[in-house]
């Protein structure tokens, strides 16, 4: 006979790939659900013990705080050069950088593109803001056309100040790169969809296919000026337009993994 | 019957940013306003019954402060 239980089931706990810290991110962040997610696919992966991230310069430079791996910080933008270095080291670690968008598409853009061009195997969990959140709203290489930063007031004029850089698009053209998607924090059905991609991207560096990066659609409720909720919003309703979600390039090994 | 379920918020983590209740699709969480946190903020809290333990509140919850449960199924108990 079935024994009986009266035990609760637990369906969802803070993961142990999380320190057991309160984090200085703004309420209602997404920076903070992107740590949930890789520390979620780490556990998951069993590579908790084996990885190494980089840290960058921007909101999350605090990530070796509370991502329960071994860690290092990058000077502004220098994250992909650093992790090509301890990858290329300690080859027998998984090495990943968490990089904001100016941080990777501004200061940092020729270390991300030559990391890339080179095929370098590394993961780079890229989160676009489209904004600096740190220093207080600046523009960004990725705000959208007539957005309202501190140093766009009136809103983001192409005219002057160029279009948005779309990187997971440009990264896709590089020969050494085996998977570039970008994906969303918006909605639970859409983070979900995020996790399974950073599941991708380490299992492209576990089988040793080359550079992976995940771009990850985030807000900053902060210097949008917005409430958490119409941040998500904004993020739906603006940004996904401009920055359209998808696969950029994968890998056929990669596309036929389940996870 | 629907499932049964509960969450319990973490105080040392949860800032009160309200998307929990927004994501909740059977509107069982609300801001306890009679209690601050350690840091100063409302923490989320179950306002009602009707809970399913779904788990999507913790899937957006953005400072991973929700732990969800969900009562076992009963299992049929033989009568003497
Ligand atoms: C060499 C150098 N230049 C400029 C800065 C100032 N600075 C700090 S963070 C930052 C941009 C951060 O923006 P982003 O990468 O988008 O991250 P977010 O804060 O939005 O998460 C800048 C320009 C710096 N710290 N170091
Ligand atoms: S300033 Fe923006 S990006 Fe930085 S922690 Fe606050 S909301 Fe997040
Ligand atoms: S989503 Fe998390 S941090 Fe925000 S109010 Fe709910 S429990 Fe608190
Ligand atoms: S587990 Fe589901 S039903 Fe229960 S509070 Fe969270 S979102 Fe609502």
């Amino acid at each position: 006979m079935a024994t009986l239980t009266t035990d609760p089931i637990q369906v969802y706990k803070r993961p142990v790939g999380l320190t057991e810290v309160h984090s200085h991110y703004c309420p209602g962040c997404t920076h903070g659900i992107s740590h949930r997610l890789i520390a979620e696919v780490l556990d998951e992966m069993g590579l908790r013990e084996k990885t190494i991230g980089v840290a960058p310069v921007g909101c999350s430079v605090f990530a070796y705080k509370y991502l329960n791996t071994d860690y290092v910080e990058a000077a502004h933008g220098r994250a992909p050069a650093m992790a090509t270095g301890i990858k290329r080291v300690r080859p027998e670690n998984i090495v990943y950088t968490y990089q904001g968008d100016g941080d990777l598409a501004s200061i940092g853009m020729a270390e991300i593109m030559h990391a890339a061009g080179r095929g370098e195997n590394i993961t780079v969990i890229f989160i676009n803001n489209a904004i600096y959140g740190m220093t207080g709203g600046q523009m960004a290489p990725t705000t959208l056309p007539g957005m309202k930063t501190t140093s766009s007031p009136k809103g983001r004029d192409v005219e002057m100040a160029g279009f948005p850089i779309k990187m997971s698009e440009i990264l896709a053209t590089m020969q050494g790169s085996s998977y570039i998607v970008r994906r969303s924090l918006h909605d639970p059905a859409y983070i979900r969809k995020s996790k399974k991609a950073i599941r991708k991207a380490f299992e492209t560096q576990v089988r040793g296919m080359g550079f992976s990066l995940v771009e990850l659609l985030s807000t900053c409720p902060t210097n949008w000026k917005v409430t958490p909720y119409e941040a998500l919003q904004f993020v739906e309703d603006s940004m996904i337009p401009v920055f359209p979600l998808g696969d950029f390039k994968v890998h056929p090994e990669i596309a036929k993994l389940k996870v | 019957m629907p499932v049964k379920g509960w969450i319990e918020v973490n105080d040392l983590y949860c800032k009160g940013c309200e998307l929990c209740i927004t994501a909740c699709p059977v509107d069982v969480i609300q801001l306890d306003y009679s209690r601050l946190t350690p840091k100063g903020y409302h923490p989320a809290m179950l306002k009602s019954d009707g809970c399913t333990g779904c788990g999507i509140c913790a899937v957006i919850c953005p400072d991973a402060a929700i732990t969800v449960y969900r009562e076992p199924k009963k299992a049929k108990v033989p009568t003497a």
